[in-house]
């Protein structure tokens, strides 16, 4: 378990991270908190030639909360973003989805944009940058880019970013006022890697649901977001119109997924873990929406 | 009064080192060693046709390459089969490196010596081994249709075939009022010590001699291996176990191939050789155990007394047999628990498939059979519509009925005899502390909120302190320093404490002034080796024994010299004194000065010990004809049998109506392990047991695919429980002293994990009220199970005498 030899850069801007990426190209591997990375290389499942270690690049390391999302640079730590108190005022959603991020040594480690780059399906935060219509702000050899979440997840551990960019922050947009979200998953253990799990945002105006969206963790290939409207919208939380349309919801989300088995649990198992946590997650959103609005 | 210090629950010696990175393992040793990589087989049953390492010779820094063909002589014959027996009729093991033929997936092929670690497995990564592959047989049921061989000449795949009876069970189940057959299973899990194995070694060619270190749990064992593998006299090899991270068992097994090949190596190249196993090679290469499917046919009558009770085990061994039928030996006799069977029969078959080998993990064997007695004795209870304690309870040997031979051989080739016991008793505080009688309502009011519980039990008794011997020594210095050495090794279990402990009660000495040392051949070449919850009472033993030699040695040089009777002294920290007289004294220091007597005063204290200091006889020699010079001495104790301890745990599950998540929200323990050294070391080692028996009801297994290769061979995919999955563990204890040896104590290592299976599987089966026959059991199982019960496939419980939310107790629901 010792990684193949490699050449270990250490740029200090985003230019020389770039320019570097763009010498060696799929030769190359961006090394940040390395908590997938790592293990990977430790493994030989990966013996890149180059790993662009870009732990000294400077300005990476910001929270940013704007009217319109919270900007996490490519060097936030999970534990650092789960930590914000800003961010967290702004969408508590990403605390709500951080903590089930593996175990605190991980967090305090690895980072959130890196999670996004690995694109695992498996992943908390991907499903949380689709369900807050996030974007990922990209540099390349030609400057920057900006790449929405559902153009930049391509399939399992396959992004749009090419071998010469590097993600040097991620969006989360920001919900509407009124709004409550909550997260939820299932592990066969605390902090593992999650056999189902699902984020919801949830809008309530004048009493009733004006808006309501989920996405899902480890029972879709990429992240994608499953719309409740249909399913809610008008219907007030908790009252009896409101079964039924959990009942409609787990129909759809039934119909949305596509788990597929491994040694933990069958392809079945998960879609009805999903459906069943889908059911359980809603009213907590609910009852957030009421207290924001 | 010396502090009672037997008994006491003292914090670790050990600790403090331990904690604060003060330990020194396997891979903290040897920075200028060279390191050995392996390449290990990725096909579970196949012929080497070819091995072209030319390209790995050009990997700079590789220092050799070896295939089994450069083992000389005894290094390259096959490895020891360390516990024959006569029924293992078909044998085998592997070799230090494999020899044409490959027998599971891991198997060691290629050994590359390296300046270091990483440049070894680059130099791997450049082997090609060209393989023929031959058919696979993974799982049981494989392996006991023949159809497909493991070994080319082991029919059948039958390592052994083993039969045990007593009293005339055809005729008892035939008369028997009732009867019942279970088929059960139980799957594969493994220690997982958090240090893998290891080796260090170190060749001093002008002297011709070997030191190794090994993260072992039988230093002496593996020296006598390694010295007759590669023709060394004994006297020049030194095997040192330093501080090991766990054991659980795998390490007792030796010698391991790199045990024999990195000292081969560094005898060969005049260098210093390590290897320290990474995870993955130890799930796939050290070895695991458990798996056994099990047919269990039981006869009893109206009031739920076994009457005959006949068992099939079909018992996993892997590729290869080095440890002997241990476990499944284990099983057959340990099975019967705290009952009287009746009349007993147990047959097994040790089967090869080709997966990694099988040999003893904590609870060695009895976690599979405590299943099958426990799991048989539920279902009495739900057939008589009987309580499942008061089932239990009614087939206790009783404390008057001791000692209770069984009439059968246990794993020591010794009767089956239990020395001490109070089921009874143990039953009753643990149906106190789970609340067993006030269950119903606790449930009653779960389901009016919607949730499912379920309350189990499951009750063991566990053969501890095995033989053959263990020894003890001692030696107390002019400083009053007091060293002890025993032979077996540590693993973390805290024998720097009990051991310790006992001394000082023993000598009347601090604490603070007594050092033992474990596991090093230089200070006892005489030792078996740390398993079978075996080191308190043999060790322990031993070094209550030695410690008494040396008390009666020291009340002599001192009643001598103060000119008092040895009856009318006491020794009180450290100090000889006068009972009733305290002020006439002497430090047993000063006892160590007088016992040896000097002719150079190399400090204050030993001029009182040289030849013209005081008075002496002059037709008296110095040293007396009975007598050696030093205050130490050395005991050992052998005992005829094991001593049996018992435990009885009991759980409150909760299940997810919808996603079958399994939640334990209770778990009790009771244990008896006779006289306790120190409580808190007990529980610990309790704790530590039930965590592990967690991991094997609820998580571990280990996922073989039909190709041999196993699919969850890391920490991500083989679910040891964290911290986060074990519950809160309620423990109590009581203390049925052991008849059998100074101290009356019990081995207390593996009990914890023992019954955890057995417990939970009740525990789910009350809440679900279908039979559970298959552990582990997780949520995707059980929810498939509710789906096939829903089916009509798994017939309900009869369930009669459960307490529901139904209070209709029927007439033969006990009282209580």
């Amino acid at each position: 378990m010792k990684p193949a030899p490699f050449e270990h850069h250490a740029p200090l801007t985003v230019e020389q991270a770039v320019s570097v990426l763009t010498e060696v190209g799929h030769d190359g591997k961006v090394l940040a908190g390395g908590q997938s990375l790592i293990p990977i290389l430790n493994m030989r499942l990966a013996s890149p030639a180059h790993l662009v270690d870009i732990n000294r690049v400077a300005g990476l390391d910001t929270v940013e909360v704007t009217p319109e999302a919270v900007r996490v640079g490519a060097l936030v730590r999970h534990a650092g973003l789960e930590r914000s108190a800003e961010a967290y005022a702004a969408l508590p959603l990403l605390r709500q989805a951080l903590v089930n991020v593996a175990h605190p040594a991980i967090r305090n480690r690895g980072t959130t944009v890196g999670s996004i780059a690995h694109a695992d399906a498996a992943g908390e935060m991907p499903a949380i940058l689709a369900l807050t219509d996030g974007v990922v702000e990209v540099a390349g050899p030609s400057g920057s880019r900006e790449v929405a979440w559902s153009d930049f997840f391509l399939g399992a551990l396959e992004t749009s970013l090419a071998a010469e960019e590097l993600a040097v922050a991620v969006r989360f947009g920001r919900f509407p006022a009124g709004t409550g979200t909550a997260f939820t998953e299932a592990a066969r253990r605390h902090g593992d890697y999650a056999m189902a799990g699902v984020g919801v945002a949830l809008t309530v105006a004048d009493g009733v649901v004006s808006g309501a969206r989920a996405s899902f963790v480890s029972v879709t290939d990429v992240p994608s977001v499953l719309d409740l409207g249909p399913a809610l919208d008008g219907v007030e939380p908790g009252s009896g119109e409101w079964d039924a349309a959990l009942d409609t919801v787990a129909e759809a989300v039934r119909g949305h997924v596509e788990p597929e088995g491994d040694i933990h649990a069958s392809a079945d198992y998960r879609r009805m873990l999903v459906t069943e946590l889908t059911r359980r997650v809603l009213p907590q959103a609910a009852d957030r929406a009421g207290a924001i609005a | 009064m010396t502090t009672q210090m037997f008994g006491a629950p003292i914090r670790r010696k050990e600790d403090p080192r331990l904690v604060t990175g003060g330990g020194r393992y396997l891979d903290d040793l040897g920075h200028d060693a060279l390191a050995a990589a392996f390449v290990r087989s990725p096909h579970a049953h196949a012929r080497i046709v070819d091995i072209d390492a030319s390209e790995a010779t050009e990997v700079e820094g590789v220092v050799g390459i070896y295939v089994h063909e450069d083992l000389p002589g005894r290094v390259g014959e096959p490895l020891p089969l360390l516990i024959p027996h006569p029924t293992l009729t078909h044998g085998r093991t592997g070799y230090a490196l494999a020899k044409d033929e490959v027998n599971h997936v891991g198997e060691p092929i290629v050994m590359v010596v390296a300046t270091d670690r990483y440049v070894a497995e680059d130099a791997c990564q450049r082997i090609r081994v060209t393989y023929d592959q031959l058919p696979v047989v993974v799982g049981i049921e494989a392996a006991r249709s023949g159809e497909l061989l493991v070994h080319d000449d082991v029919p059948d795949n039958v390592a052994a075939h083993m039969l045990q009876e007593v009293g005339d069970v055809e005729a008892a189940m035939a008369a028997a009022p009732h009867t019942l057959t279970l088929d059960l299973d139980i799957e594969r899990s493994a220690c997982m010590p958090m240090e893998g194995k290891g080796v260090y070694a170190r060749w001093d060619r002008d002297r011709g001699e070997l030191r190794m270190y090994s993260s072992t749990q039988t230093s002496t064992g593996v020296r006598a291996a390694v010295a007759a593998k590669l023709d060394l006299p004994l006297a020049k090899v030194e095997c040192i176990a330093p501080d090991v991270g766990g054991g659980f068992g795998v390490k007792i097994v030796h010698p391991w191939p790199e045990e024999v090949l990195v000292p081969w190596a560094a005898i060969l190249l005049g260098r210093p050789v390590k290897w320290a196993e990474d995870r993955r090679e130890h799930f796939i290469s050290a070895a695991h155990e458990r798996g056994q499917l099990q047919q269990v046919t039981v006869g009893f009558d109206d009031d739920g007394h076994l009457l005959a009770l006949d068992v099939k085990l079909w018992h996993d061994n892997g590729a290869y047999t080095p440890y002997g039928i241990i476990v499944p030996i284990i099983t057959s006799t340990q099975l019967l628990g705290p009952y009287k069977p009746g009349t007993y029969r147990c047959e097994f078959w040790s089967l090869y498939t080709n997966t990694v080998l099988v040999t003893p993990y904590r609870g060695a064997g009895r976690p599979q059979g405590c299943f099958a007695m426990e799991r048989t004795m539920d279902a009495i209870a739900d057939e008589l519509g009987l309580d499942r304690a008061e089932v239990r309870s009614r087939n206790f040997i009783l404390p008057t009925e001791m000692p209770w031979d069984h009439g059968l051989l246990f794993q020591d080739g010794r009767p089956l005899k239990y020395d001490s016991g109070d089921f009874p008793a143990s039953l009753a505080k643990l149906k106190d502390l789970v609340g067993w009688d006030d269950f119903a309502d606790y449930r009653r009011q779960a389901e009016s909120e919607g949730r499912k519980v379920g309350l189990g039990i499951g009750c063991y008794v566990e053969g501890t302190g095995v033989g053959p011997y263990e020894g003890g020594h001692i030696q107390i210095e002019t400083s009053g320093r007091v060293n002890v050495s025993t032979g077996l090794t540590s693993q973390g279990q805290g024998h720097e404490t009990v051991f310790a402990q006992i001394v000082a009660q023993e000598l009347g000495v601090r604490m603070e002034d007594v050092f033992v040392t474990t596991g090093d051949t230089r200070k006892m070449a005489y030792a078996v080796g740390t398993f079978a919850s075996r080191a308190a009472v043999m060790s322990g033993s031993a070094i209550a024994l030695a410690a008494r030699n040396v008390r009666a040695k020291a009340l002599r040089i001192a009643a001598d010299a103060l000119e008092v009777s040895p009856e009318d002294l006491e020794i009180v920290e450290g100090t000889v004194r006068v009972k009733g007289a305290p002020a006439t004294s002497m430090t047993l220091g000063t006892v160590s000065v007088l016992s040896n007597p000097l002719r150079y005063a190399f400090d204050e204290a030993a001029k009182a010990a040289t030849q013209f200091a005081g008075t002496f006889d002059p037709d008296k020699p110095p040293v007396a004809e009975d007598e050696e010079p030093g205050l130490e001495g050395k005991d050992f104790y052998s005992p005829t049998q094991a001593t049996f301890a018992n435990g009885m745990h009991a759980a409150i599950v909760e299940t997810d109506p919808v996603t079958a998540e399994i939640r334990i929200l209770r778990y009790c323990v009771i244990h008896d392990c006779g006289t306790m050294i120190n409580p808190m070391i007990v529980e610990g080692q309790v704790h530590g047991g039930v965590a592990q028996g967690v991991g094997g009801a609820l998580y571990e297994r280990m996922a073989y695919d039909e190709s041999g290769q196993l699919l969850n061979a890391s920490f991500m995919d083989f679910l040891m429980p964290y911290a986060s999955e074990v519950p809160t563990i309620e423990a109590d204890h009581l203390e049925t002293p052991s008849p059998l040896n100074p101290l009356g104590i019990k081995g207390a290592g593996e009990a914890g994990c023992i019954p955890v299976s057995a417990v939970i599987a009740s525990a789910i089966e009350d809440a679900e009220g279908f039979p559970i026959t298959r552990m582990p059991i997780s949520p995707y199982d059980l929810w498939e199970l509710r789906r096939r019960h829903a089916d009509g496939e798994i017939p309900s419980l009869h369930r009669t005498s459960r307490t529901t939310s139904t209070p209709s107790p029927s007439s033969k629901e006990p009282t209580a």
